[in-house]
């Protein structure tokens, strides 16, 4: 039973992490979030779906569409969302995000309808035995793509002129400018690719959780959770903290009930942030004056 | 400013006392407005309404144009035949309760007070249901149930008790599926998987009253949630604790994840499941294969063999939807049940010669024999059963495709 859990957990944390990515990204070079990242994951599953299902597209072309969509969908939403609000140093970005996901989960409702559509996919029809339990060979490769996504973001901050230039724009955004960083593309950008990750994470779980309007409402807010505990200074561990997440959610799903996913989920959330108020790998931040 | 004391209490007063004549006129017009139903005046030949509140759009949307169809094709009949008492047709308004409780709630008392409905039919979804029973009963008017199957909808604590059904009650279908799982599957142990939510509820009480009647040991109650995409390691604990029969309580897509979890864990159970599973795309959610593992209730097959009514109600579905065969008929049981439960309703507006709604619901105590697509109901309703179908009435189906079709046995 333990891997079967820990396999499944992995799986649908992989999804949490990736979301909250996302969330890390945006805050980490504007200090600003996208509170409908649950939004856009629902819009990338609905997208690939009707691309590659209801008009027949391959999945190869309709796999990039969707992703340059989500990606596009986050320039908007930094421009015309966020910018406005952020500018004037106002916080209503937080309620303007949250108010264009109920947008678009409304939109989509209208217009993809409000019924469950199942998502076919290879990977996720025939399970295969690990250790006597069985899994969906989707179910191994989305923790292969968080992660890797993960470790590719933390060299991208790391270990490039970019992620200098990101980190640069994020702690002096003034000076960065004087610099010669553009400070506001930079901006754009990352909210771009926190859309883009938002997408690929409901591509990559339509198959399994199927797609419909409302299925990236609770994936959002526990991806804000673990973007949270795992501590917004680091993707690395935001991405940790969302397999790790989704693991404590199925082990007692598992073993206590289905009811108790929730409750013990979030109590964890309490609990860490409680004991650890800048998440398991987040570090506190200094302002030098 | 400052207002004395004896000013202030002047002002309370004025205002109340104007609050009141405002509240007095307010009812004295709605009296003669008419926002009650009424039945003076001379209404020979005006149209008799009946409401619908059903969920005509989102998720449940095949549920609401299913029942529609089948009361549509009821009353067409009716009227060609003359109406109901002594000549007036029936007129039906459709409200949309979008499967929320609150709309369902606000399209009743809408029906009620402002089209003056003589009695309403309820939809696919239970807690809209329940949640229309204070308003039913507090404008007493009859609600008549053709689908939602929670007990409590028929089995509520209102007296007069204005609910009536014609379709499936969860203690009843409890009841049916632990009997077939005792006699058919030949389980001695069942285990039940039944969605976290108070439909779910509702099914654990009946299950557990019946299951022991027929020697039935429970070996485990598994819930799940709406969004939960595996719930194998809940299914390894049935299957441990030596389930031999799973009884499933869920809709269409958490029904599915069930299904895929079993392929996980590759254990080949019968499933026996209430009919929430064909309420939406199961056979697309859980694939081909593993749908056609699973027996549910149904309360007709357009399928097979059909009685002369059966083929008069095929017939007439057919010319006026345009259909091919039973196989293009939306949800059969929404349309059934409707269809039999319309006719149920015109005689009893015939039997009461009232659309007074006391006087309407008495009547459904006193209807003549009548000879519907289900059964032939006699004395369908009496003070102590509001629901005209009982476990006799029920059978199982499988899917087939994408097509509902009866089990051979």
């Amino acid at each position: 039973m333990w891997p079967q859990l820990i396999l499944s957990g992995m799986a649908i944390g992989s999804m949490y992490g990736l979301v909250a990515l996302g969330f890390q990204m945006t805050y980490a070079v504007s200090n600003t979030m996208n509170f409908s990242q649950g939004a856009v994951v629902m819009v990338g599953a609905v997208l690939c779906y009707c691309l590659n299902i209801t008009w027949g597209l391959s999945a190869i072309a309709a796999v990039p569409i969707t992703l340059i969509l989500c990606a596009a969908l986050g320039l908007l939403i930094e421009r015309w969302i966020v910018r406005p609000f952020a500018r004037n140093g106002s916080q209503s970005w937080l309620l303007s995000t949250i108010a264009l996901g109920i947008i678009a989960e409304n939109l989509v409702m209208l217009t993809f309808g409000k019924e469950v559509r199942g998502y076919p996919s290879p990977l996720a029809e025939t399970p295969v035995s690990i250790l006597n339990f069985g899994v969906y060979p989707l179910e191994l490769v989305i923790p292969v793509v968080g992660l890797s996504t993960a470790l590719a973001l933390r060299l991208l901050f790391t270990r490039t002129l970019w992620g200098k230039a990101f980190q640069a724009a994020s702690e002096n955004p003034d000076t960065a400018r004087l610099l010669g960083v553009p400070v506001t593309w930079l901006i754009a950008l990352s909210f771009s690719l926190s859309t883009a990750l938002a997408g690929l994470a409901g591509m990559l779980i339509a198959p399994i959780a199927n797609v419909s309007a409302t299925m990236g409402t609770l994936l959002g807010v526990k991806a804000f959770a673990t973007a949270m505990i795992g501590g917004l200074s680091n993707p690395w561990g935001v991405m940790l903290a969302g397999v790790l997440y989704g693991v404590v959610e199925s082990v007692a799903a598992g073993t206590l009930g289905g009811s108790y996913r929730e409750i013990v989920g979030f109590i964890v959330v309490i609990v860490v942030l409680s004991v650890r108020p800048n998440g398991l790998f987040g570090r506190s931040q200094v302002k030098k004056v | 400013m400052v207002f004395e004391h004896s000013q202030i209490t002047l002002f309370h007063r004025r205002t109340f006392l104007r609050g009141m004549a405002g509240l007095g006129s307010a009812i004295a017009l709605s009296k003669l407005t008419g926002c009650q139903p009424t039945t003076t005046g001379d209404t020979s030949g005006d149209p008799v309404k009946l409401g619908l509140v059903a969920a005509i759009t989102g998720s449940s949307a095949l549920s609401g144009e299913s029942i529609k169809r089948g009361l549509e094709v009821a009353i067409d009949e009716i009227n060609a035949n003359g109406g109901v008492m002594g000549g007036r047709p029936i007129e039906l308004v459709i409200r949309d309760d979008e499967s929320t409780p609150a709309k369902g709630v606000a399209a009743t008392r809408e029906l009620i007070e402002r089209e003056q409905v003589a009695a309403i039919f309820g939809g696919l979804d239970s807690p809209v249901s329940l949640a229309m029973l204070p308003v039913i009963h507090e404008l007493e008017t009859p609600y008549m149930g053709v689908w939602a199957a929670a007990t409590g909808i028929t089995r509520n604590d209102f007296d007069p008790n204005y609910a009536f059904r014609v379709s499936a009650n969860d203690n009843i279908v409890d009841n049916f599926l632990t009997r077939y799982a005792q006699q058919e599957k030949g389980a001695s142990k069942i285990g039940l998987v039944l969605i976290n939510n108070p439909w779910g509820e509702s099914n654990q009480k009946g299950f557990e009253e019946w299951a022991p009647k027929y020697g039935l040991e429970i070996v485990g109650i598994e819930k799940f949630n709406d969004g939960d995409t595996d719930i194998s390691a809940q299914l390894g604990r049935l299957q441990s604790g030596g389930a031999e029969t799973l009884l499933l309580v869920a809709n269409a897509a958490p029904g599915a994840q069930m299904m895929k979890s079993l392929d996980r864990l590759n254990w080949d159970v019968p499933v026996v499941s209430h009919w929430g599973i064909s309420g939406g795309r199961f056979p697309e959610l859980a694939g081909a294969e593993a749908s056609k593992k699973v027996t549910f209730v149904q309360t007709y097959s357009f399928f097979g063999e059909q009685s002369p009514v059966g083929e008069k109600v095929l017939a007439a579905l057919q010319e006026k939807y345009q259909l091919a065969g039973p196989e293009d008929i939306l949800a059969p049981v929404g349309t059934a049940n409707a269809y039999d439960a319309m006719n149920l309703m015109a005689l009893a507006l015939d039997t009461a010669d009232s659309v007074e709604g006391p006087t309407l619901r008495e009547a459904f105590y006193n209807l003549p024999t009548y000879d519907g697509l289900i059964k032939t109901y006699e004395q369908p309703f009496t003070p102590d059963n509001h629901d005209a179908l009982n476990e006799d009435d029920y059978i199982l189906v499988q899917w087939d495709g994408d097509q509902i079709v009866p089990i051979s046995s």
